[in-house]
């Protein structure tokens, strides 16, 4: 089921927006105009990688520093080993909407989802 | 550049590595180091691992099925180096010579004169120090530490936790001083007494007792602290005695352009062994953390491919981490020239904090005790206001 992020108009290129789906999911306005969701929470520990480094296509992680690719969700270098999921986004009326991956997220070691066991 | 060989199989060598390949060098890629193990990360030497959170496995810096098409040579000492040639002497008796060098040996942990020969006394620099240590703190009640730096107050942290009866001396007026400033290392000592630490301010070790086997630690003022453990935490050296007789411009570290460039051409030089210019400043110092090798490695491969052709942008400020009880604290910045501090979120006493550090009204740092989204926020104000010089 797809989920309403915000408008597109309120996600300046550079910018990222996190969800606070279970579990969160950022999505990500490049510089060169393109939009990407992944999910939010590294895979090394519990960060934000809303609140990373955006540089072309990949985002530095806030605490560690590895760097994950939008497109693949692959992570460049540990600590952080696993990829993060990807997740479909589209644009419908000048708002930005995610479909999320049903595959199982590689969460952190201490963080689970809220609702599952 | 057919080939290049990189001295230190640490982080910094490793991610060098990486950024070579990445940046398109497809010739030979030689690594030396002379620890026995592949490169492994750090940070959790004085933190998870120690508490025995995490294994050894969780330890490794290359992801699975990695490959970069390295030629491995571990458990060899570089013991020269012949600029001009750009050839490494390794202590098995041959040599290493390629078109392009990497320095990336990295530091050492510092220790106390006339320690040698007694034990119970540990540095923590490698995962062979981060074993003895956990096996002797595992028998042990009483831990003295000795040095007001990070990696001390991460060890006295971690095993206050597990339950031992701790004492940190520091020479300093208070743990972390140096870094954080007076008045928030204030805040963070606060932190270490509350769970039970003891902490010994402005001190001066004048010697350790016990025969064979250490068991206290004798202050200048008299005062003789008990101990079945003692870890020294008195900062790093950097590993350049090899390279002592190249020729090869030495400081404190290997001093470095703000590309990585060397004195010598074809040579560069990443991570803790490297005191890179701060164009800034104009002086040359060591990054000294787990992200200042990482960017510097980026940097350093794009200066050896390019033959220092491409000069680097703009650096990033210096950011580290530490992770003491349930205290995740971030730090960006330096402080060095601050003139005030200000708490702006959150409390010293409280769950967690955010600080900035200003001079003339321009923040230069910032601190963060679990404030993971508003340090991050704050952090890239740092980075995208240009920085004042001077
Ligand atoms: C216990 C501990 C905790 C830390 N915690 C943090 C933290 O929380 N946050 C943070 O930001 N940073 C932290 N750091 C710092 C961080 O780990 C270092 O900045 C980082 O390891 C630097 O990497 P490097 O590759 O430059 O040097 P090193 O990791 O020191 O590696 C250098 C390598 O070169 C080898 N070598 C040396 N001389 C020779 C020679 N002559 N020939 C061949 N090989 C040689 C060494 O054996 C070593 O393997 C911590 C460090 C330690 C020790
Ligand atoms: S939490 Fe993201 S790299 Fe460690």
């Amino acid at each position: 089921m797809k989920i309403l992020a915000c408008p597109l108009a309120a996600l300046p290129p550079g910018e990222a927006f996190r969800i606070e789906a279970e579990p969160p999911i950022a999505v990500f306005h490049t510089e060169d105009g393109e939009l990407h969701a992944i999910d939010d929470t590294c895979t090394h520990q519990d960060a934000s990688l809303a609140d990373g480094w955006l540089e072309g296509c990949e985002i530095e992680c806030p605490l560690h520093a590895s760097r994950f690719d939008l497109r693949t969700g692959r992570a460049d270098a540990p600590p952080a080993k696993l990829p993060v999921r990807t997740h479909q986004v589209a644009v419908e009326d000048g708002d930005i909407y995610v479909l999320p991956s049903d595959t199982p997220p590689n969460l952190p070691p201490g963080v689970t989802v809220k609702g599952t066991t | 550049m057919k080939t290049v060989g990189i001295v230190g199989a640490s982080l910094a060598g490793l991610q060098t590595a990486r950024e070579l390949r990445r940046q398109g060098h497809d010739g030979r890629l030689m690594l030396v180091g002379d620890e026995q193990h592949r490169p492994y990360d750090r940070p959790p030497l004085s933190k998870d691992f120690l508490a025995g959170k995490t294994g050894e496995a969780d330890l490794a810096l290359e992801a699975e099925g990695e490959d970069l098409g390295i030629e491995w040579r571990l458990g060899t000492t570089a013991t020269g180096l012949d600029v001009a040639a750009r050839r490494v002497e390794l202590s098995d008796g041959t040599t290493l010579q390629a078109d392009g060098l990497v320095i990336a040996t990295g530091a050492t942990a510092r220790s106390l004169p006339g320690v040698a020969g007694l034990d119970g006394i540990h540095t923590l620099r490698t995962l062979d120090d981060a074993r003895a240590l956990r096996d002797d703190l595992s028998k042990a009640r009483r831990l003295v530490v000795i040095g007001g730096g990070f990696i001390g107050a991460e060890v006295a942290a971690t095993m206050r936790s597990l339950g031992l009866d701790v004492t940190l001396v520091t020479s300093g007026p208070v743990p972390l001083a140096e870094v954080l400033g007076r008045q928030m290392a204030e805040a963070i000592a606060a932190r270490h007494e509350e769970r039970g630490i003891r902490i010994i301010r402005g001190a001066s070790v004048t010697g350790l007792t016990g025969t064979g086997r250490a068991d206290g630690v004798l202050l200048a003022d008299g005062r003789h602290l008990p101990a079945d453990v003692v870890v020294i935490g008195i900062g790093v050296i950097p590993n350049t005695g090899w390279l002592r007789e190249s020729g090869i411009e030495l400081g404190d570290g290997v001093i470095c352009d703000e590309g990585g460039a060397t004195s010598a051409a074809g040579i560069v030089a990443v991570g803790d062994c490297a005191a890179w210019l701060d164009p800034a400043s104009g002086r040359h110092h060591r990054a000294g953390h787990w992200t200042g090798a990482r960017q510097q490695a980026a940097v350093a491969a794009v200066t050896l491919l390019s033959g220092g052709e491409v000069r680097p942008g703009p650096q990033r400020p210096t950011y580290f981490w530490s992770d003491q009880y349930d205290m995740r604290i971030q730090f960006s910045g330096r402080t060095q020239r601050m003139d005030s501090v200000s708490v702006e979120d959150g409390d010293v006493t409280g769950d967690g904090f955010l600080a900035v550090y200003r001079r003339d009204d321009r923040p230069v740092a910032v601190l963060g005790v679990n404030r993971l989204r508003l340090f991050s926020r704050r952090r890239r104000l740092l980075e995208t206001e240009p920085v004042q010089v001077g």
